[in-house]
């Protein structure tokens, strides 16, 4: 199993990471490196066991539907880097 | 146009999905305590684990998992043992955390189906592939901020169960039909308000069409965000009409998002979607396996409320309504609280079906308003239906009263009162009126008398019109049989 370049300028651009150009070769052999390992591992015969869709073998525990929390716009504000109404403002995003 | 209207393809046939987005009416958000409340002041209403602090962790809400069990059960569907959160991951302004807290290859309720009634009055089933929870996004809005974008996060976190359904739908109509008949559950099991205007509940349309016969799929198109029953119908078929003329122009439909602008009654395309839909889902690690027991299941079923087939059927049972009558009643829960209400105060269930499916239901499609908004409640309409039962007016009358009614007029009593309207009972002046008619209509007379039965009603009118619509119509017509003798 192996990576190219051009699949970590994919997965880079889908993660919002600006990886340097002359980097790419290098996650291109470590990525597939580590899909190497998920394929040896997938060689293991699992006939007969559940495969786990959580690491913990614990449940869940569930809150009461209850308002617990309340206003701290300002708070939570003092620290956002532009406001306006309310509203945290950030660069315009539409397409 | 026409073909439209129709659901008349020719050649082609019409492929529909739905994904049905219901907010959960709970107090509190999925996996906070802040409040889920409408309507409140920009970001009051978010926690540090909804604006996404670093090191906060979510607690999923029991009352969601509740809802979201109920719901499972209400259609039949297998409610899953164990299910998993999972992260859908993708970046805008109005998810903080950079991932929505869904599920993806386990939620919580599996296979499912409901049955929708078409217009030729033939049941057919649709299949829920499956519901699950998630949180929803906060909002942008990309208006009046000088070139930046302002986001309200106090919807972020609020509880969704997303339902999905099969590609069973074979036309807009279809679609209406199932669509309404989830709203119409969702609210009879309480667990979503429907309230479209304000977002408690919307849909995104899958869309395709194939050559009749064809057993592939064709590509499809999602419609995103649609909001009201009009609207899906309208946007189905401006999309099912553009991608015919696609084809059949030689191009080839794009799997991507499209955008229904009921303004220009179009679909356009959203951005290519087709890399931001690579979510990379993978079990979210702040949150454990959800487990529902048997008895869980058993204990939920036993609560579910009477669901909108079964009080149709009582209704039709019970209260000798007709099919018709108990289906458009039964069809929204407001409406048969509302005819519940009427028909125990006046006692009289078919008056109270008639009326509110004819009087009352025109009344409220002319204004484009809901039951709830009507200005006459139940209590009120109730009296005004009494008073047709104890022979205080007329049921000509008691729609003018009606009218009065819902222009704020007061009540029934009050508007019978001050207009005057009270039936003559009074035998001595209706005989009054009697014997002016037939004496000014002496050939007319003539020729009832001698069998001309359809005369009855030109004589009975003139007796109306005289008293003004007071007069007791029965009566009219007992004492103008006694002139005849």
């Amino acid at each position: 199993m192996s990576i190219d370049v051009d699949e970590v300028k994919k997965i880079a651009r889908l993660a919002c990471l600006n990886i340097d150009e002359t980097d790419m070769p290098s996650y291109a052999t470590n990525l597939s490196n580590i899909l190497d390992l998920v394929a040896q591992m997938n060689a293991v015969d699992t006939t007969g066991v559940t495969p786990m869709s959580h690491p913990f073998d614990a449940v869940q525990r569930l809150r009461e539907d209850e308002v617990t929390d309340f206003d701290r716009r300002e708070d939570f504000q003092a620290i956002a880097p532009m406001t306006e109404d309310g509203l945290y403002l950030v660069p315009k995003v539409l397409d | 146009m026409s073909s439209a209207m129709n659901s008349e393809w020719g050649k082609w046939e019409v492929v529909i999905g739905l994904e049905i987005h219901a907010q959960l009416a709970t107090r509190s958000k999925i996996f906070s305590g802040a409040s889920t409340a409408y309507g409140a002041e920009p970001n009051t209403q978010t926690s540090v684990v909804d604006i996404a602090l670093p090191g906060v962790l979510p607690v999923l809400n029991k009352e969601a998992v509740h809802m979201a069990v109920k719901f499972g059960m209400a259609i039949d569907a297998e409610v899953a043992d164990r299910s998993v959160f999972a992260r859908k991951n993708y970046f805008y302004p109005d998810l903080p955390k950079g991932y929505q807290i869904s599920q993806f290859d386990l939620p919580i309720v599996g296979l499912g189906s409901i049955d929708i009634e078409l217009e030729n009055g033939d049941k057919k089933t649709i299949g829920v592939t499956r519901a699950h929870l998630e949180e929803d996004a906060g909002k942008s809005l990309h208006e009046d901020y000088a070139g930046m974008t302002g986001i309200d996060l106090n919807r972020a976190g609020t509880p969704l169960l997303e339902i999905v359904s099969e590609p069973d739908m074979r036309s807009a109509k279809e679609a209406v039909a199932y669509m309404k008949k989830i709203h119409t559950l969702v609210q009879y099991i309480g667990i979503c308000d429907g309230n479209m205007q304000e977002g408690s509940f919307r849909c995104d349309a899958n869309v395709s069409v194939r050559p009749a016969g064809q057993e592939e799929y064709g590509t499809r198109a999602e419609l995103k965000n649609i909001n009201s029953f009009r609207f899906v119908e309208r946007a189905i078929n401006i999309e099912v009409e553009r991608q015919i003329d696609l084809i059949e122009d030689g191009g080839e439909v794009v799997q991507e998002t499209r955008l229904y602008d009921s303004v220009k009654n179009e679909t356009r395309s959203m951005r290519s979607k087709e890399e931001a839909n690579d979510y990379r889902y993978f079990p979210d690690p702040d949150l454990l396996p959800v487990m529902i027991t048997e008895e869980y299941r058993q204990q939920v079923r036993a609560e579910l409320p009477e669901l909108p087939e079964q009080k149709q059927q009582r209704y039709i049972d019970e209260l000798s309504l007709s099919a018709y009558d108990a289906g458009v009643i039964t069809a929204s829960l407001a409406l048969s609280s509302y005819f519940d209400t009427v028909a125990e105060k006046t006692g009289d269930a078919k008056l109270s079906a008639n009326w509110i499916t004819g009087e009352l239901s025109a009344r409220l499609n002319r204004e484009e308003i809901e039951i709830d908004k009507a200005p006459v409640d139940a209590e009120a309409f109730a009296q005004l239906l009494s008073r047709i039962s104890d022979n205080t007016i007329s049921g000509k009358i008691a729609k003018d009263v009606l009218d009065a009614m819902w222009e704020g007029e007061g009540s029934a009593d009050d508007v019978i009162e001050s207009k005057g309207l009270k039936q003559i009972t009074d035998t001595g002046a209706i005989e009054a009126f009697v014997d002016e008619v037939i004496a000014n209509n002496p050939s007319q007379f003539e020729e009832l008398k001698g069998g001309k039965d359809k005369m009855m009603g030109f004589f009975v009118g003139q007796v109306m019109k005289m008293s003004k619509g007071k007069a007791n119509p029965a009566q009219v017509n007992e004492l103008i049989r006694s002139k005849m003798k």
